[in-house]
């Protein structure tokens, strides 16, 4: 088992990880110089949009999900359904309050 | 064989080590599910007397019983009762069926030799105890008086301790995880190979739907703790207006653990309604793949209606509808079950022992906890019923007359299985009946008090409840002398009971295959071809 699976196991160079942790470098800068301009409704709304590239970037590459079995991205997508639906359902309230 | 070779008892999980130290390491899930049962039963004894006082107290429209040690009229009715809620919740009802007959059945049930972690089934175990134990140490600090709800701003502000009952939940909550963890991993990893998904038992599907319950949903609980101290400590406002946080967030965060809490008590007790019915029906379940699908199906609907205990806390108007329409989803799967248990007996052969007709009240009283339980989630009716007595009487009904009677029920159905004994079933038939009698004498006429404007968590009451409250109380002695009958029966008999067959029910799941009690490691011999969990034979076995 762990033979087969060695020669599917997927290794990503330095440069590669390295051009991955310039990329969070730059949304970060993103988030910080946007704060400064005012966009009204939509300045959460970026701020979140840019949190979320982030953190799909960290989970796909550093945590090495794409290169996983398909079950582990399946059970991640479960999990933040189910966290969209609560935070959906809970905001049901705030939304409307 | 020789004299001495029939004599000597068999070597068995239960006799095969001695000494206290032998059980406190143990990672045998049989010796862990008789541990549980034990700490679970001195809680629950002290719960039970908790009630007692509560009720003593209800007697009379005045306050005139739990007026002790200079307490303050009604703090310490509140303190009984916070206490008797949290024992009842967190440390009976919640780990009940999975820890103690969970443990001990489902590695034989599908044909294992342990639980895959059992190291973990061990710390679990203590988790559970040292929870308990904080919670009984928060007695000696006063106990809180909240409610088992802790809703701030009043558990925040109270001069009583709230927080190491608070603590006391998270610590079972731990507990209650890693039991789930163990079980999820179990049936995946370590099914006998002849042992497929849907041959398994009801019971153990049940448990499986729940074991992920308790991994997605007990988290929760200790976020909320997290945030209450993240508040006290560093002012970090999250609940409290003053400082711009919201009070029904704590609701919404409780309720999200909370409400599928009650899928936690309630799904172990259906999986065991499945077992017993088809045993002493002597027929194969009716639906199987409908009754295992409607566990899954409870367990995700009931994520999704938390919010209808909230109806009157302040919430928008749209999220109550959402909510309240969301509810009534939640009554199909259980219906689904019910309708089948029914057709399960149709044309059966069905036999009255102890635990089917315990399993029979069951039907019946989930059937009336259900259907309030439809009333108070309809939303103009909540608006009405919300926080009386009904309500009290609704998650009596639930949380008692059905997960707690089935606890009973399979208690005397695993009983000759866990100790290799028989117990006196006429005894158990008398305690069942004045349980039944009892239990509807307490809580029925609390119904009609709640409808009528009886609020609920009050020491005192006005003259016009009186009658209903009387009955109650009465009821209530009933029942508690009906629970020393049933419990005393079955110490009685095992200590001195007959010696039991290994399968005297002719049930069909794999337990009943091996010795009673069974082997360390299971069993002596695992059958080659492991039959169906309700594959019964033709003829009556005796
Ligand atoms: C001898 C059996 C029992 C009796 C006589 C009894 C009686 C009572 C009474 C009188 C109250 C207070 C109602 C009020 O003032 O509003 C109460 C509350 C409660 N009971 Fe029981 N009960 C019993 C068993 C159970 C069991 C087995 C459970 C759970 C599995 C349970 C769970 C609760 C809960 C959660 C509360 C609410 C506490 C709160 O409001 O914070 N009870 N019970």
């Amino acid at each position: 088992m762990s033979g087969a699976h060695a020669e599917e196991e997927h290794i990503s160079s330095y440069g590669f990880y390295v051009k991955i942790w310039l990329a969070l470098l730059f949304l970060t800068f993103m988030t910080v110089s946007v704060s400064y301009v005012d966009m009204k409704k939509f300045t959460l709304f970026t701020a979140m949009l840019v949190a979320t590239v982030k953190a799909g970037l960290v989970v796909l590459f550093f945590m090495h999900i794409r290169f996983d079995k398909p079950i582990f991205g399946v059970m991640l997508m479960v999990t933040l359904i189910e966290y969209l639906i609560f935070i959906v359902l809970t905001f049901s309230d705030y939304a409307y309050r | 064989m020789s004299e001495a070779a029939v004599d000597k008892p068999k070597v068995n999980y239960y006799n095969a080590k001695s000494g206290i130290m032998s059980w406190l390491t143990t990672t045998d899930h049989k010796r862990l599910g008789i541990m549980y049962l034990y700490s679970l039963g001195v809680f629950f004894a002290f719960a039970v007397f908790m009630a007692f006082l509560l009720r003593l107290e209800l007697f009379t429209p005045e306050i005139d019983v739990l007026t002790f040690g200079g307490a303050q009229a009604g703090d310490l009715y509140n303190r009984i009762l916070t206490l008797h809620g949290i024992v009842m919740v967190f440390l009976f009802i919640v780990p009940g069926l999975p820890a103690v007959f969970g443990n001990f059945c489902l590695p034989i049930m599908i044909g294992a030799e342990d639980v895959f972690f059992p190291r973990i089934n061990l710390l679990s175990w203590y988790c559970y105890v040292l929870g308990g134990l904080f919670a009984i140490f928060s007695i000696a600090l006063g106990g809180p008086d909240t409610g088992w709800t802790f809703y701030v701003p009043y558990s925040t502000t109270t001069g009583h301790n709230v927080y190491v009952p608070v603590l006391a939940a998270f610590i079972v909550g731990w507990s209650s995880i890693l039991t789930g963890l163990n079980f999820v991993t179990t049936v995946h990893r370590l099914r006998n190979k002849n042992m497929s998904w849907f041959k398994m038992p009801l019971f153990v599907w049940s448990l499986y739907a729940t074991g992920w319950v308790q991994i997605i949903a007990t988290p929760v609980i200790g976020i909320l703790l997290l945030l209450v101290m993240m508040e006290k400590v560093f002012g970090i406002p999250v609940f409290d207006p003053r400082i711009g946080g919201d009070p029904v967030l704590f609701e919404h965060i409780f309720w999200i653990y909370s409400h599928p809490a009650v899928y936690i008590m309630i799904l172990p007790a259906m999986g065991v309604v499945s077992e017993i019915i088809a045993t002493f029906s002597r027929k194969t379940i009716f639906g199987y793949h409908f009754i295992a699908y409607s566990s899954i199906a409870i367990a995700a609907i009931g994520s999704l209606v938390w919010a209808h205990h909230m109806f009157t806390s302040g919430m928008a108007n749209e999220a109550r509808v959402i909510f309240s329409f969301l509810t009534f989803f939640v009554a199909v799967p259980s219906a689904v079950k019910v309708f089948n248990w029914i057709a399960t007996m149709y044309k059966g052969s069905i036999r009255l022992s102890p635990p089917m007709v315990y399993t029979m009240m069951f039907i019946l009283i989930f059937s009336i906890g259900g259907f309030t339980g439809l009333h108070l989630g309809a939303l103009s009716v909540d608006i009405h019923l919300h926080d009386t007595a009904f309500v009290v009487a609704h998650f009596h009904y639930v949380m008692f007359g059905s997960a707690g009677i089935i606890f009973f029920a399979a208690m005397h159905y695993w009983f000759p299985k866990m100790s290799g004994k028989l117990y006196n079933e006429v005894v158990a038939h008398i305690a069942g009946v004045l349980f039944f009698i009892g239990f509807n004498a307490t809580y029925f006429p609390l119904f009609i008090a709640g409808y009528l404007g009886m609020p609920r968590r009050y020491a005192s009451y006005l003259p016009e409840y009186e009658f209903y409250h009387k009955f109650s109380t009465i009821g209530s002695w009933v029942m508690i002398f009906s629970m020393l009958l049933m419990f005393g029966n079955l110490i009685y008999a095992a200590r001195k009971g007959k010696k039991s067959s290994d399968n005297p029910w002719g049930g069909a799941t794999l337990e009943w295959h091996t010795s009673s009690p069974p082997p360390t490691l299971n069993f002596d011999k695992l059958p080659d071809d492991i039959p169906g969990s309700y594959d019964y034979p033709l003829e009556v076995v005796k």
